[in-house]
């Protein structure tokens, strides 16, 4: 039997492993930011509580590396990761936040109930910050170096294990 | 009947409470008033990704995020911005997963090369059963004296 007959089962049966192979994978539905290494846009949002001041570039030039919160008071993984930002607020990080598509009486009634970690928050109504920062989605939020280069990205709600982790990335942000 | 009231409650609560409630970005619903524009603007958010829902294009998708995308294109081409820079503006952020379009790139070569292969490949096998066969004489040719 010649050996080429075996060349189309031999396919057959590559295809059938990487399918196996690509089936057994866990799948990564985040779409990460490609802005990582890059500055921050230059921008000025009013400000989205009552409360608390606004948000601009400027704001990220002071030689102190922070979070920026990427939330709304719409969004239920934001009430989740509420407690996890106090938490970094207490041990000393500043956090900006920017609301997303979001009304002064909600995010004013969402920082009474679920408590403010936030030093400023800018309202950005039309995600127009959101895109030029390849945020797809909230919460989210960024570690900003002190220069206003963006250096970090953690998608999805802050949760307790994340906190450590962030405040290192801090502090690698601030070398 | 408790559960399913329940259920049903629960069906509503969530999309209602994890939905926003401004009003959309001007030009997410709003046409451009030139057609040449809009024209431009459309073609483009048809190959545009919405990363929202992700299998959709941000012309066919009603999540607000998608609105947002479809403000920027249309403002941008209203400023006179070229089509393939507003695209390499969202590539820049989102790396090549919100462009439809298809790109030579470092990893999808191969699905530009492969089926030329296998053309190759199929092209030199016809050649050879058949495509000499007219001149005669091949081992594969039975004269009478076999039958």
């Amino acid at each position: 039997m010649r050996w080429t007959l075996w060349v189309p089962l031999l396919l057959f049966a590559f295809f059938v492993g990487l399918a196996g192979y690509q089936l057994s994978q866990p799948k990564d539905e985040f779409i990460h930011s490609t802005m990582i290494g890059k500055p921050l846009p230059e921008f000025e949002l009013k400000p989205a509580s009552s409360a608390l001041p606004g948000v601009s570039t400027a704001d990220f030039r002071d030689g102190k590396p922070k979070l920026l919160n990427i939330w709304a008071s719409w969004c239920l993984p934001c009430i989740a990761e509420a407690p996890h930002l106090e938490a970094l607020r207490e041990a000393g990080v500043e956090i900006v936040g920017v609301a997303i598509r979001d009304k002064q009486q909600d995010v004013d009634r969402f920082l009474e109930t679920h408590g403010n970690p936030y030093s400023r928050i800018g309202a950005d109504d039309i995600s127009a910050i959101q895109l030029e920062i390849g945020s797809s989605g909230v919460p989210e939020t960024f570690v900003i170096d002190g220069q206003g280069i963006i250096r970090h990205q953690h998608i999805g709600d802050v949760r307790a294990e994340n906190v450590p982790e962030l405040i290192e990335k801090l502090r690698e942000a601030g070398q | 009947m408790r559960a399913l009231a329940l259920f049903l409650a629960a069906l509503l609560a969530l999309p209602l409470a994890a939905q926003d409630s401004l009003p959309p970005a001007p030009y997410a619903y709003q046409q451009l008033e030139d057609p040449a524009q809009e024209a431009k603007a459309m073609a483009l958010m048809h190959t545009l990704r919405c990363l929202k829902c992700q299998s959709q294009s941000i012309a066919d998708s009603d999540a607000p995020m998608a609105g947002d995308m479809r403000h920027q294109v249309r403002t941008r081409i209203a400023a006179g911005e070229d089509p393939e820079a507003i695209r390499q503006w969202l590539v820049d952020r989102y790396g090549d997963y919100v462009s439809y379009e298809p790109r030579m790139t470092a990893s999808a070569w191969p699905l530009f090369a492969i089926p030329l292969l296998l053309l190759l490949v199929a092209g030199a096998i016809l050649w050879k059963r058949i495509g000499r066969r007219p001149e005669g004489g091949s081992g594969e040719v039975y004269d009478e004296a076999d039958v």
